[in-house]
């Protein structure tokens, strides 16, 4: 191993995190490289020394400040948060499936003839060309003969 | 955190008191201000919160947290740089001019052995001292790596790099620490 290769190793090996097999090679290294070594040994001792800062420990009022912040924040907005309560959203639905049901239906129905009517309805053609029938006064309406009436009397 | 996501506060809980100390520790280290330091921890949190519906475990859950804790820091950092030096010229010299530190003379006066007492706050002064002067970077990657003892493939995800450009990145903050800390370098090594 070379020295510049040692330079990702090092630290590695300082804190023992190194696989076996590159700690060996490092001390292989280290044996017979007395510049390598005297980098190991300042490292070890910059670490002692990052060891001498004390922990501090957050401030009483830590956790009560998040929690207020947590507290403040706005509850997040769904999509079915907009219906004002659950009946008006059944209701609407229920409008909703009424209004298609009713749509659905007068479009498939047309409007019902009465049974007295079929056959007038069927004849049509032969009544309308009837001769004998073209010769008979215009129909009365039920108005006009109650006046006549009325006149005779 | 996923029974955070699940909607269990208490777990939330859990995860405030289990990391408060680590992010506060590291942001304190990170922005040199306490108060800062504790402003962005529950910015952290409540980012946290925010996303619980939307967590996917891919990654461990400290580099998640500490990769929302580094960016907020180094965008804090970044924000504050101008406003740092201004103060730094305006304000008077002080016996403890780092912000949020407890006053060193108040312990002192109380402490049995006064002399010894302040050639340890000296040493401490300056090892704090020799981090802030790296690298934002090399900063981060020298705190979680020697403080919250994470491995190279999280910090790697946590600072966006390579494992191997982040064992350069650890080589030369060591290397920049053992020049700047070299009078106490040679008094370990006796």
């Amino acid at each position: 191993m070379s020295c510049s290769r040692m330079e990702h190793k090092i630290l590695g090996y300082v804190d023992g995190r190194l696989k076996e097999s590159e700690r060996l090679e490092v001390e292989k290294h280290l044996a017979a490289c007395a510049a390598c070594r005297l980098r190991v040994n300042e490292f070890r001792a910059v670490s002692g020394l990052l060891d001498e800062l004390p922990m501090i420990e957050p401030s009483p009022a830590f956790d009560v400040r998040v929690r207020a912040r947590v507290a403040a924040e706005p509850l997040k907005q769904i999509w079915w948060a907009w219906f004002p309560a659950p009946r008006a959203a059944f209701a609407a639905a229920i409008l909703a499936l009424a209004t298609v049901w009713v749509a659905t239906h007068s479009a498939n129905n047309p409007p019902q003839i009465a049974q007295e009517d079929i056959p007038v309805l069927e004849n049509y053609d032969l009544l309308s060309n009837f001769e004998p029938l073209t010769e008979l006064p215009a129909p009365v309406q039920e108005d006009d003969g109650g006046q006549q009436s009325q006149q005779q009397m | 955190m996923l029974d955070v996501k699940a909607g269990d506060e208490q777990s939330f809980t859990l995860l405030l008191h289990r990391y408060r100390t680590p992010l506060v520790n590291f942001l304190y280290r990170m922005v040199r201000n306490r108060e800062q330091a504790e402003d962005l921890a529950q910015e952290v949190f409540l980012r946290v919160y925010r996303a619980r519906e939307d967590y996917v475990p891919s990654a461990k859950f400290t580099t998640w947290l500490f990769r929302i804790a580094t960016n907020l820091a180094l965008n804090s950092m970044r924000d504050t740089r101008y406003q740092r030096m201004e103060i730094s010229l305006d304000a008077p010299v002080t016996v403890d001019a780092e912000e949020g530190e407890e006053k060193t003379l108040d312990i002192a006066e109380k402490h049995p052995n006064i002399e010894q007492h302040l050639v340890e706050e000296t040493r401490k002064k300056m090892i704090r001292h020799a981090i802030e002067k790296l690298p934002e970077k090399q900063r981060a990657a020298v705190l979680l790596h020697k403080y919250q003892e994470l491995d190279y493939g999280e910090i790697s995800k946590i600072l966006q790099c390579s494992e191997s450009a982040l064992k350069s990145l650890l080589f030369r903050a060591y290397e920049a620490l053992r020049v700047e800390l070299a009078p106490l370098v040679a008094q370990q090594g006796k």
